[in-house]
């Protein structure tokens, strides 16, 4: 293996400090005793991590979204396993047409999604609401669990299933004891990726909420247009952590790599 | 058997439902949203014709906006093609314990918010920004650069927010060449430069074409940045429908150029695809 010269370290170098400034100097500015944005922190204080616990909107922002993610990342998962064994099972009529709808989601312009879903609730009288929101947030990350469940099916041997069935297993039976356990890794990975995607989708969401159900992201973002206090440094710090911690553990498990190239999907 | 031809769609039935009745059918909606007019006392109106698109094409202001989020995606797709290019192939080349830690700081920032990250961005740019108080520090300028609120600002922030899919087409690949091609050219005498233009480049065509073309379009309808970072005063066509929706209220004209901006990318990708298939036909096969 040829390995980098003097050239490639620095350009990588660089390129890392890019990457990681301005999540450095977000976290930075959280710790400031001041009231104002300021980098680096004239010293360290954890002023604006207790005013999160002051801001309740945050705090109710951050539930709604952990509950969104949660309960969109698991419908999408649990539409998408049976779709991906489909897709993957074999040829069929309309299969290229099928798989193009459903990964459809990824090229259309979000903020058209967004509008879409904004004319589309408020006409059926659903706009605002939770229900509404999860279901939207289902359509966005479909895309995203598809990919991943569908790199899994591919790599199934059928002959196993088959071996199974043929030993009078019933569908149901072959699908719970060989199926799933060998598409396991795929279905937790695309459940990850879908909620770590609908715990920071902004575009689409900022057109669908009211204030009661108004997400992190939007709760942020429409601060951040009005007024910038260290107290958005001090959220999106822990929003940070959160996001850093669940990344190590997918890591672990499943490789960040894999995750996000969509192993075997070309 | 009639069963094993209605598998795959009871299947995938759950599915096509949720996207029958969420996605075609508010797409379709807004077409027909983007045909109707606007009232400012009667608000929404039923009727049907052209008279938005005929607003938003014979307008110079739209002309200019969409010029702009164009004109920044393009510079922020050459730019992440010019980084990204290079940085994958460093990333191949690295020890595997620098690659699996470059990987989580490469792919890391993917998986955190957009808005995080651009908040970072008007920390760096501001007037009293990071950027600005160093280089006052140091002597270099006397008044603040502007950055904020310009054009250059928002391809910086996107180049941050895209170079990640630039990186992990390119990845993608160079994992498909076989590394006996670069020592080959190596042994028979040719510069480190030489091998990355001659032999990794080419191979490389594939994963930055695929790169520039998911960077474009998610650069030409990316909100949260230019929305923060451009604010009232750098609009694009994201932040423009966002206004008509949620300011303005005149949804049909929103709806307008929503539209416009849908077919316009969908338009340059599939151009984009066959000028690709047809100049790299080679590279494809």
């Amino acid at each position: 293996m040829i390995r980098n010269g003097a050239f490639a370290k620095l350009f990588s170098l660089v390129f890392a400090v890019f990457m990681l400034a301005p999540l450095v100097v977000v976290m930075g500015v959280a710790f400031t005793p001041e009231g104002f944005l300021e980098f680096p922190p004239s010293g360290i204080s954890l002023r604006w991590f207790e005013a999160i616990l002051d801001n309740p909107d945050f705090i109710d922002a951050a539930i709604v979204s952990l509950q969104l993610g949660v309960a969109s990342a698991t419908i999408a998962t649990v539409i998408c396993v049976p779709a991906a064994l489909a897709i993957g099972g074999g040829r069929f009529a309309g299969r290229d047409a099928l798989q193009a709808l459903f990964l459809s989601p990824l090229t259309v312009p979000t903020v058209v999604l967004g509008i879409a879903f904004l004319r589309f609730l408020s006409m059926m009288g659903l706009n605002g609401t939770f229900g509404g929101l999860v279901f939207c947030h289902v359509v966005i990350i479909v895309p995203f669990v598809l990919r991943l469940v569908l790199a899994s099916v591919t790599g199934l041997d059928p002959s196993i299933a088959r071996a199974a069935t043929s030993l009078g297993a019933g569908g149901w039976t072959v699908f719970w004891r060989i199926t799933l356990p060998a598409i396991v890794p795929g279905v937790v990975g695309g459940w990850v990726l879908a909620f770590i995607t609908s715990f920071d989708e902004l575009t689409v969401t900022v057109f669908i909420v009211n204030p009661a159900t108004t997400t992190l992201p939007v709760k942020l973002f429409s601060h951040i247009t009005q007024t910038t206090d260290p107290l958005v440094a001090s959220v999106s710090t822990v929003a940070i952590l959160f996001t850093v911690a669940l990344m190590l553990i997918v890591d672990r498990l499943y490789g960040l790599d894999r995750l996000l190239i969509g192993e075997g999907t070309r | 058997m009639t069963g094993d031809r209605a598998r795959p769609w009871l299947l995938s039935a759950p599915a096509l439902l949720l996207f029958a009745v969420m996605l075609v059918t508010p797409l379709v909606m807004t077409a027909i949203l983007s045909f109707n007019s606007f009232d400012f006392y009667g608000g929404i109106q039923p009727t049907f014709g052209f008279s938005n698109y005929a607003d938003v094409l014979g307008d110079s202001y739209f002309y200019e906006i969409f010029g702009r989020t164009f004109l920044i995606a393009l510079v922020t797709t050459v730019i992440c093609a010019l980084i990204g290019t290079p940085q994958a192939y460093f990333l191949l080349r690295m020890h595997p314990f620098w690659r699996s830690l470059m990987i989580l700081v490469v792919l890391g920032p993917l998986l955190i918010s957009v808005v995080v990250r651009t908040l970072g961005w008007a920390i760096l740019l501001g007037n009293n920004g990071v950027i600005n108080e160093a280089l006052r520090n140091i002597g270099l300028i006397e008044r603040p650069l502007k950055m904020m609120y310009t054009s250059g600002g928002i391809v910086l922030a996107l180049v941050h927010v895209m170079v990640p899919f630039m990186i992990l087409a390119v990845w993608a690949a160079l994992q498909r060449q076989d590394p006996a091609t670069e020592k080959a050219a190596e042994s028979l005498g040719a510069k480190p430069f030489t091998v990355f233009r001659r032999i990794v480049l080419p191979q490389a065509m594939p994963g930055i074409l695929s790169g520039s073309l998911i960077v474009f379009s998610l650069s030409a309808s990316a909100f949260a940045t230019p929305a923060i970072l451009g604010g009232r005063r750098v609009k694009v066509v994201s932040t423009t429908v966002y206004d008509e929706f949620l300011n303005t209220l005149n949804w049909p004209l929103g709806a307008a150029i929503a539209v416009i901006l849908l077919v316009s990318v969908l338009a340059i990708m599939v151009a984009w695809n066959r000028l690709v298939e047809k100049r790299f036909a080679a590279v494809f096969q």
